[in-house]
């Protein structure tokens, strides 16, 4: 007999530490975090943002957090021990990690700690005493984060119906705490009663009988929710599927107007931030093509949008480097068609490179178009380091779409385009062609797929979507510098597609919402935004590598082989 | 040997559907091929077999384009293709599969054969992004037929399935749906069964010359198994060191002494060995 192969799968086994052992280090690294947390400053700078006015505020929310993820860390890890066990070696880990903070402050008390750490001041220790004496503080500090570690993890241990119930609560209070800038606009607006507003808030945050409210309406709702959907299903059922399809067109139109009605309620500052979240969606949609469909790694992408905005600068401004007085219209496909004869170009000597080595080459590729934009050579043609001037706005029947809310919807309608045209490729032979590139290049040449067509097809794409990003930027701004076209732009892109989800293009609209548009709106995190933003990237490719909202491809292809006929 | 060879040569032109004349491929100082000549006659199941690194995957390589050889030629139906890219050479009608397989993990069975059926549809850019009549009709095409030859290699109703979520020797068959689905006139085949239990590969072997002559095609076919080589083969050339060591009928190879001396060596325990399998046969 033949001896069989057999294959086996081997797991990474995990090691099991002793309960304590994993208590003991759990313990260290989150009294590490919290020191950290408040030397790099960010505990006091945040602490005058309330969340819940004057009881909850971000500084604390920051540090509180720590114990909390710890409790929760050590359930998971320490599942299927007893209740009892987890929730005492919880406790003994949130005590040492509010023994580090006790060990902090009592180190500034006794010695001069600010003169390595900036942030070790007085307002640090006031933030970690509660204004109390040392040995009250230190009692208040242990509990609080034992307190908050138990918690943690008994909401680990409660059962899902009432986790869920507890998190939604939680996430919704948090959410309308550091939303609340953005929520005053609306309540501002015409129609709503001043009583609402001061019912809802005070002048620092969130008042806390509003909070209260928020967490029962929230808990409530996920509570019943299970029921509720059952009910839901059962009456859906009842009426057919037509009733369901009514369903899900009414959310969808619900939800488009209301996305639209958004610029209008939210005023300048929400349509500048819902235009530059577009423009990213443009971007990354086009990056979606290279990177996530085909999986040619493009660090230079910014390129494209700067060709793109450096089209419509040069044929539409009012300035001595214009070339021509194209109206934007004309313009904007212009530069697409530009920016894609520039992505063959770039697609070019790359064709032969692959995997890191591309990503070297079209990182060199994109720096090669910045430093041409900025060298004194092209400057009399396209105006160097000063950029051009005088791009004018748009006008559509007459009317000048000059404010961002205007503006909003110009890309917005470039952004359906653009993911109508993406959605199409996806699912057809040619996404299929990209998608088998990505997956083995080799298979699928020798399958009979041309790899210069099918490669330069993905360059140009991705590129002439970019270039109309970079067209909208132009007439957005009015002005063209070559500094606005950094190497982070390209990697910003890149990050927000990976966030999304490679290859989907819902993926890369959460991505940019969450990359693009949370910053802009957490504005306070000021210079942390990218210590969040990294902490952010890190967290996500360890425990959710796939993306926020991975694609469904191949499910979609699967739902159209069972649909009859 | 060279009389061999000049037999060989001057069979019916007509019928060799695949001729290598005298190719040799060196990676540094490593004659993978020396020189080999070998001609496969149209509607043959012709297997290749030796031992390890004898030179039989190198000859997939070459014949697909995606190794260059150092010298020699390669006649596809009397056609030069040495030296073409591998798209060029599938375009010609060669597909192959891999020893180690090679699908596209990520995509779906289903996908994985449309892949494979890309050449033959036309829809380009504006098809697609304006859902032409074209388009719609050759992709309700493309998923017929990739449907059809998911049931021909038995993996009916798995066609929504990740590749990579399908079992191994589903994934083997999977590889031969692909590859036919480009529509080739000569299908090489590099180890289909291997890992494949007794039972498994038994089946693979009447799926091979049920496509065969199903689909009036020319198979080259590595395989290690003798049981199989020699129960399905119509020819079958021996390769040792990147040369033809021998070639022939099942029976013939099965007698040949090179041939057991270059799989058992020749001392006398392997003299010993030798009789008693030709005792078995």
């Amino acid at each position: 007999m033949s001896f069989e192969i057999v294959t086996t799968s081997f797991r990474a086994k995990v090691r099991r530490r002793s309960l304590p052992g994993l208590a003991l280090a759990c313990g260290a690294i989150t009294a590490i975090s919290a020191c950290y947390v408040c030397l790099m400053g960010l505990a006091v700078m945040f602490n005058d943002r309330w969340i819940v006015s004057g009881v909850l505020s971000l500084g604390q929310l920051l540090v509180g957090m720590l114990p909390l993820a710890c409790g929760c860390y050590l359930a998971v890890r320490a599942s299927g021990r007893s209740a009892r066990q987890i929730l005492f070696a919880a406790a003994v880990a949130g005590t040492l990690a509010g023994g580090g903070l006790v060990a902090l402050l009592l180190l500034g008390e006794t010695t001069a700690l600010r003169t390595i750490f900036v942030n070790a001041s007085p307002a640090l220790r006031k933030f970690l005493s509660f204004g109390l004496g040392p040995g009250l503080a230190s009692l208040v500090l242990c509990s609080g984060a034992a307190l908050l570690a138990l918690s943690g993890a008994a909401l680990c241990l409660a059962r899902k119906r009432l986790r869920s119930a507890l998190v939604a609560g939680f996430g919704t209070c948090l959410s309308v705490g550091l939303l609340q800038d953005l929520l005053r606009i609306f309540l501002d607006g015409e129609g709503l009663p001043k009583a609402l507003r001061e019912h809802l808030f005070d002048w620092q945050g969130l008042t806390w009988f509003a909070a209260i409210e928020f967490f029962a309406a929230a808990f409530l709702l996920r509570w019943i929710w299970p029921q509720l959907s059952q009910r839901l299903d059962t009456v859906a059922a009842r009426r057919g599927s037509g009733f369901r399809r009514a369903l899900r067109w009414g959310l969808i139109v619900a939800s488009i107007a209301f996305v639209l009605l958004l610029p209008v309620l939210g005023g300048a500052f929400l349509g500048q931030v819902m235009m530059l979240v577009a423009l990213f969606i443009l971007m990354g949609l086009g990056l979606n093509i290279e990177v996530g469909l085909a999986g040619l790694l493009d660090l230079g992408f910014v390129a494209f949008f700067a060709i793109g905005a450096y089209v419509v600068a040069l044929t539409t401004a009012n300035s001595e480097f214009a070339v021509a007085a194209l109206p934007f219209w004309l313009a904007l496909p212009l530069a697409a068609i530009v920016a894609a004869a520039a992505g063959l170009l770039f697609g070019l000597p790359v064709l032969r490179v692959r995997g890191d080595y591309l990503a070297v080459a079209t990182l060199g590729l994109g720096e090669i178009v910045r430093l041409l934009v900025i060298s004194d050579t092209l400057k009399p043609l396209i105006g160097g380091a000063q950029g051009i001037l005088g791009v004018p706005k748009p006008t559509l029947a007459g009317m000048t779409l000059a404010s961002p809310s205007h503006l909003v919807y110009l890309s917005l309608a470039a952004c359906l385009l653009v993911a109508y045209c993406a959605w199409r490729l996806q699912g057809s032979r040619i996404g299929r062609a990209w998608i088998a590139l990505r997956e083995d290049e080799d298979a699928a040449q020798a399958l009979g797929l041309n790899l210069v067509g099918i490669k330069l097809l993905a360059y140009g794409l991705g590129a002439a979507f970019a270039g109309i990003a970079g067209g909208i930027f132009a007439t957005m701004v009015g002005s063209v510098f070559p500094h606005s076209f950094q190497l982070i732009i390209s990697i910003n892109v890149l990050a927000l597609i990976i966030l999304g989800g490679l290859g989907s293009i819902p993926g890369v609209i959460v991505g940019a919402l969450a990359l693009v548009g949370m910053p802009e709106l957490l504005r306070e995190f000021g210079e942390f935004r990218f210590l969040f933003y990294g902490l952010v990237l890190v967290i996500m490719m360890r425990f959710r590598a796939e993306g926020l909202w991975p694609s469904r491809a191949s499910r979609r292809s699967s739902a159209i082989l069972e649909e009859p006929g | 040997m060279s009389e061999h060879d000049a037999h060989a040569a001057a069979g019916d032109r007509a019928a060799a559907m695949l001729q290598l004349q005298e190719l040799s491929k060196s990676f540094g100082g490593l004659r993978a091929l020396d020189c080999l000549t070998l001609s496969v006659r149209r509607g043959d199941i012709h297997s290749l077999i030796g031992p390890n690194g004898a030179g039989k995957t190198c000859v997939f390589n070459c014949t697909m384009g995606q190794y260059r050889p150092d010298s020699g030629t390669i006649l596809f139906e009397g056609l030069r293709i040495e030296g073409l890219a591998p798209d060029r050479v599938a375009l010609a009608g060669i597909t192959r599969t891999y020893q180690n397989i090679r699908l596209f993990r990520n995509m779906t069975a289903q996908e994985n054969v449309m892949v494979g059926y890309h050449t033959r549809l036309r829809s380009g850019l504006w098809d697609t992004l304006l859902a032409t009549p074209r388009f719609r009709r050759e992709e309700a095409e493309a998923q017929t037929k990739a449907r059809q030859l998911l049931d021909l290699v038995g993996l009916s109703g798995r066609g929504h399935l990740p590749a990579r979520a399908l079992a191994y020797g589903e994934q083997r068959r999977l590889e031969i749906a692909r590859a036919l689905a480009a529509g080739p006139r000569l299908l090489l085949l590099d180890e289909p069964a291997a890992g494949m239990n007794p039972a498994e590969s038994d089946r693979l072997m009447t799926l091979i010359g049920r496509i065969r002559d199903e689909r009036e095609l020319t198979i080259i076919l590595i395989e290690h198994e003798m049981r199989l080589v020699m129960g399905i083969s119509d020819r079958i050339s021996v390769l040792d060191r990147g040369r033809l060591l021998a070639e022939g009928l099942p029976q013939e190879i099965r007698r040949d002494e090179r041939v057991i001396a270059a799989y058992l060596g020749t001392g006398p325990a392997a003299q010993r060995l030798a009789a008693q399998d030709r005792r078995e046969y």
